[in-house]
């Protein structure tokens, strides 16, 4: 008879930026099964959104998520566009792509910062976060906030960007671009990276189809699936940029799709700032009458994926119903196949490789004891197991 | 120093080409009629990229069972609503080589609204039909493990806080 343990992980955790309790079952130190606990933070987003108007909205789903706070506003644009057929100016459309842009360069550095952490390189967590700050201070420019930008509204953007301030975005992109090299290299060409997590947490193409999983997740499994290719909107289709993606749909290639995607995005800005020049200053709103009764879908692809808002309108100021599909929702249930069959030092990386977003998803870890319900790890002890595991590797490496 | 080493190496892939099925809008539309045309109550196009098929709702597993593993079209999410009709449900599948989001909407009874479940063909509508049960109380036939997804037991049991009150 073997003596299965739970380990915790949440919700109140390190490991995640907000609560959620992921159970771990485990068999000595191998994962044999997952169970998740949700609703630690559940707003009623969707039921509220019904009692604000259409410019309300846009305030209240911004609050959705901190780190990716304009893909709610972004597809909850475009959906409501599509109830009332707008069409918005080409300075609006290379704003809102810009603005989408440098959230996620700011949403993977924040990440690769994480993830570095979780298997004992705070150097690695050091430097991505600062290197993150310059993308902020852009925002901080661009829309007076380094997060919550309250950029979009229907029928455009709230502020424009000066063409006197492309050449300052201009020099802060090619800062980015070198520090992202020095990442890039310094997380590529790292042997006990390669060792620590090639090989870990692989989600196979099936998994993913069958899951549904979105974005990176889906991605460093070969999937190419990316809203902004596949159903383009704002300035997507103006610009030439690749979709990246990887095969081995382990923590190595997701870690890689992430990196990757920072220099498309870099890319994306800079083509949307020559396009800022060459269109008038200032024509950033078309103006709305009214909200048509039907039905709208829109689509955004946020950091973490595909965010998909239905918004229903009955003709008056406000959605009658709005539905909101957030990346995470989808992407953690992968967990129950990335995790399964992992140790326990390897379960934690798998977890941050999708990069959850509970906020988002509305949903933590700790270990139990099955039998007797007694805890016998904590999140840190965990995260100290994912680092030890690194320093032995790194060790071993050495000494071979 | 080590970026640019990086770089000449070109270990990323950059992987342009996309997947290409050989079923296209209006292609998928046709089939569905040619296969299901006693199933079919209403289809609207809004435009290529959005179409709303009203289905009868004994229909779903086949039709799901087609879009999803002939078709080869993606569970995006469903939607419930409460309207006076009763309860709707939009099963939004999107087909990610033409943009296509194709909506499958049932109309379900007001007093005791339930449909077949999904969960046991795909993973992806697990959570949500676990959302929608506890949010609006339909009842989903043979769903493998219909628990309380976001309030954990917290709530009074038989209050649905999505439904609506129509006069």
């Amino acid at each position: 008879m073997s003596k299965k343990t739970i380990i915790p992980i949440g919700p109140y955790h390190p490991l995640q930026e907000e609560p959620e309790l992921f159970k771990l079952y485990c068999d000595g130190e191998i994962v044999k099964d997952i169970k998740w606990e949700t609703g630690y933070n559940h707003r009623s987003i969707e039921k509220l959104s019904e009692s604000k108007t259409y410019d309300q909205v846009f305030f209240l789903v911004e609050r959705i998520c901190g780190i990716c706070s304009t893909s709610h506003p972004f597809a909850f644009a475009n959906a409501v566009e599509e109830i009332g057929n707008i069409e918005i100016t080409d300075r609006a459309k290379y704003i809102r792509s810009i603005i989408g842009e440098l959230e996620r360069i700011h949403s993977h550095l924040l990440w690769v910062g994480l993830a570095g952490h979780f298997l004992g390189y705070n150097t690695v967590f050091m430097w991505a976060w600062k290197y993150r700050e310059p993308v902020l201070d852009l925002f901080e420019m661009i829309t007076g906030n380094r997060n919550s930008y309250a950029m979009f509204k229907v029928g455009g953007v709230r502020r424009d960007i000066e063409n006197v301030k492309i050449s300052i975005i201009r020099k802060t992109l090619s800062d980015i671009r070198k520090k992202t090299d020095l990442l890039a290299g310094a997380v590529m060409d790292d042997p006990v990276i390669h060792a620590r997590t090639k090989g870990v947490g692989i989600l196979t193409r099936q998994d993913v189809i069958d899951y549904a999983a979105v974005g990176p997740t889906a991605r460093a499994s070969g999937v190419a699936i990316d809203v902004r290719k596949d159903d383009p909107y704002a300035a997507y289709p103006l610009v030439n940029w690749k979709v990246i993606t990887a095969q081995a749909g382990d923590v190595f290639a997701k870690a890689e799709v992430r990196l990757l995607e920072m220099y498309e995005s870099i890319s994306i800005i800079e083509q949307c700032l020559n396009g800022l020049e060459k269109v008038k200053e200032g024509e950033i709103t078309v103006k709305v009458k009214e909200i048509p009764e039907g039905i709208g879908t829109g689509r955004a692809e946020a950091p973490r994926g595909e965010v998909f808002h239905f918004v229903v309108s009955d003709g008056s100021n406000s959605p009658a119903r709005h539905k909101i599909r957030a990346p995470s929702y989808v992407n953690i249930a992968t967990f129950k196949k990335s995790c399964i069959g992992q140790t326990i030092a390897d379960a934690t990386i798998s977890l941050a490789a999708v990069d959850p977003c509970y906020c988002c998803t509305e949903r933590m870890a700790v270990a139990y004891d099955i039998n007797s319900g007694k805890r016998i790890m904590n999140a840190n002890e965990l995260i100290d197991c994912s680092i030890m595991r690194t320093a032995e590797m790194k060790k071993n490496l050495i000494n071979n | 120093m080590q970026g640019a080493r990086y770089k000449t190496k070109e270990r990323g892939t950059r992987n342009e080409k996309r997947e290409t099925r050989n079923i296209d809008t209006m292609v998928i539309i046709e089939k569905l009629k040619e296969n299901f045309s006693s199933d079919i109550l209403e289809i609207v196009t809004k435009n290529e990229k959005r179409i709303i098929v009203t289905i009868k709702p004994d229909s779903i597993i086949n039709i799901a069972e087609y879009l999803y593993k002939t078709a080869g079209l993606r569970f995006i999410i469903a939607s419930a609503l409460h309207t006076k009709k009763g309860f709707e449900i939009h099963y939004h599948f999107s087909m990610d080589s033409t943009g296509l989001v194709l909506n499958i909407h049932v109309i379900l009874d007001k007093e005791n609204p339930q449909i077949e479940s999904l969960s046991n063909m795909f993973n992806a509508s697990n959570w949500i039909e676990r959302e929608m049960h506890e949010l609006f109380g339909i009842n989903f036939l043979n769903h493998p493990n219909q628990e309380k997804l976001i309030s954990d037991g917290n709530w009074a049991e038989g209050v649905y806080p999505y439904r609506k009150e129509f006069k």
